[in-house]
């Protein structure tokens, strides 16, 4: 641009001559477009929840009433308490495990980072199927568990069966399955936070304690709060999988009085609504825990508003004439 | 080495990163109440050495000693081993560091950023930290932001969070790594004046900065370094005026151009 036009382009006058069929449309609301594309999709939109009411609530082959009966029975009660018991169980166990092996991942020694690669390995390639099964079979490895010095005497020990019973072998095989699949998340977490919280942390003196519970912890839980949901959540459904050792838990319960009563839908719609019930407990969990974390990187609740369709004006000097 | 008199002293320190030698055995007093501006080009081992009196930065040999007492390992029995980590940590309160980064906790408001170390390290209690905060804040002109988050401040509303943070743990020497190099041009000023007050209020620093204007200002002492060594070093007048070396009068040059 050359000299003459830029200084053209930035002259300014406090309300320059502007003729007056310009101004008074520089001060009409702007509004959305209207376009066939919204038409389109509302009717879609439209067809889909139709179809979807005419094929769940009027359809009379689901057997609301069914459904209903079940819902709050007994035993479907206690299936739902064992599925809840199992899940926080193993999650809180899991996490744990997740903590610690993700600490050892990241650990200056490399025995320790070698053993927590190799179980994270592991806990990747078999299915979660074949962990639940393996824990519960697992007298067949070794008929005694115990403390002791390996190829040595043992200090204490009891019969495997005793010890592995259908809640601790679903237990065990969640928290296992949850503990590699967390580690990483965890370790995702930890190395999200700049290099230089560390240091700002070490030139204050602050113990490694201290970096993580007051700094880097805060921060990471931030990052590490939507896939880690996402596991807990999946682990909720993934109790049900304990059903192939037979520990009585909401699926279990459910297949075991629908393969006498030949209700199926029924029944298994009834888990399907537990199953939501259970995961928008998580989820609005979730969403306080977002919240709790997200302070300091949201600027004045900026990002969670929601844009506004139309943009109104600000009183302009329109009548400055 | 006198014990007595000597307040900061690097001792030919060297330091590599494989085959690069970042500090070629630099040696640096520092007078209590003085302060040292370090320049030079980038890549020529400031940093590196400011890093290294509070242990950011480990060292291949040489030794920091502060008011004769080495910072970092001590020698027991013969052997030079490293202190232990508890000792290590009260050794870097006697240090206060301000970064190019900030590097203020962004899970914390200002004040928060200020009073955890005091709190947590130090022991102070909460009323008392958060008083004491307070007038930091008052004294680097922010009394007004101590419920804001960083994300919320400037540059260099955060650069004086940060040294207001730095000076909460009362050090005796506060180390500056290029505090205006990530500010916008019309940040720097604020910076630098909230430094120049600590300065005249006596405070032991070291700037590492590429602030000429500012360095001859208030530095007593200012040291030029290039490729790991320190290539020119003394008072403003002698240095940026009558540089001896041919590699401190090209780069005073180059600076002063730009």
């Amino acid at each position: 641009m050359t000299t003459e036009a830029k200084s053209a382009h930035v002259k300014s006058t406090a309300e320059p001559a502007v003729p007056a069929g310009l101004t008074a449309q520089a001060d009409m609301e702007i509004r959305s477009r209207r376009s066939w594309k919204s038409w389109v999709s509302a009717a879609v939109g439209l067809y889909l929840v139709l179809s979807l009411y005419e094929f769940t609530i009027m359809n009379d082959r689901w057997q609301w009433d069914v459904i209903w009966s079940y819902l709050f029975s007994q035993r479907i009660v206690a299936g739902v308490a064992n599925t809840i018991l199992l899940t926080v169980i193993a999650t809180v166990a899991g996490l744990l495990l997740g903590v610690v092996t993700a600490a050892c991942r990241l650990s200056d020694s490399r025995l320790l980072r070698v053993i927590a690669y190799v179980y994270i390995w592991f806990s990747r390639a078999t299915p979660l199927l074949v962990v639940i099964l393996f824990v519960f079979f697992l007298a067949a490895l070794t008929p005694r568990l115990g403390i002791g010095i390996p190829f040595g005497p043992s200090f204490v020990s009891a019969p495997t069966n005793d010890l592995i019973s259908r809640f601790t072998a679903a237990l065990v095989g969640l928290s296992l399955y949850l503990g590699g699949k967390s580690a990483e998340i965890f370790r995702a977490g930890i190395t999200s936070v700049s290099k230089g919280q560390f240091e700002a942390c070490r030139a204050l003196g602050l113990s490694p304690r201290e970096t993580y519970q007051r700094v880097i912890g805060p921060q990471a839980i931030r990052v590490i709060t939507p896939p880690l949901s996402n596991e807990v959540i999946t682990m909720f459904k993934n109790t049900s999988l304990v059903s192939v050792i037979g520990f009585s838990e909401l699926l279990t319960t459910v297949q075991s009085i629908y393969s006498r009563t030949f209700e199926t839908i029924p029944l298994l719609t009834v888990a399907v609504i537990w199953y939501l019930l259970l995961t928008s407990v998580a989820m609005y969990l979730q969403g306080l825990l977002e919240r709790r974390f997200g302070r300091g990187f949201d600027p004045a609740g900026r990002l969670r508003r929601r844009p506004r369709k139309t943009v109104r004006p600000g009183g302009g000097p329109g009548d400055v004439h | 080495m006198s014990t007595e008199n000597s307040f900061l002293e690097l001792v030919r320190i060297r330091k590599s990163y494989g085959d690069f030698e970042a500090l070629k055995g630099v040696s640096l007093s520092v007078a209590r109440g003085s302060v040292t501006c370090v320049v030079g080009p980038s890549g020529s081992g400031k940093s590196t050495l400011l890093r290294t009196v509070n242990m950011l930065e480990s060292i291949d040999s040489g030794a920091v000693f502060f008011k004769g007492e080495m910072i970092g390992q001590v020698v027991t029995g013969g052997r030079r081993v490293p202190v232990r980590k508890r000792q290590a940590r009260s050794q870097t309160l006697n240090f206060g560091m301000v970064f190019q980064g900030f590097h203020l906790f962004p899970n914390l408001t200002a004040l928060d950023n200020i009073m955890l170390a005091p709190v947590r390290v130090l022991g102070i209690s909460r009323s008392e930290a958060r008083a004491r905060a307070e007038k930091l804040l008052a004294r680097v002109g922010l009394a007004e932001k101590g419920e804001s988050y960083p994300n919320q401040l400037s540059g260099g509303q955060q650069q004086r969070v940060a040294i207001a943070r730095a000076l909460a743990m009362g050090p005796e020497v506060l180390l500056f790594d290029e505090p205006t190099s990530a500010l916008d041009p019309e940040l720097v000023g604020e910076v630098l004046e909230v430094i120049r007050e600590l300065a005249v209020e006596g405070s032991t620093m070291i700037i590492v900065t590429h602030e000429m204007h500012f360095a001859r200002e208030v530095a007593d002492t200012i040291v030029m370094m290039d490729a790991g060594e320190i290539v020119e070093m003394g008072a403003p007048g002698e240095v940026l005026d009558q540089p001896r070396s041919a590699r401190a009068r090209k780069f005073f040059t180059t600076v002063s151009r730009g």
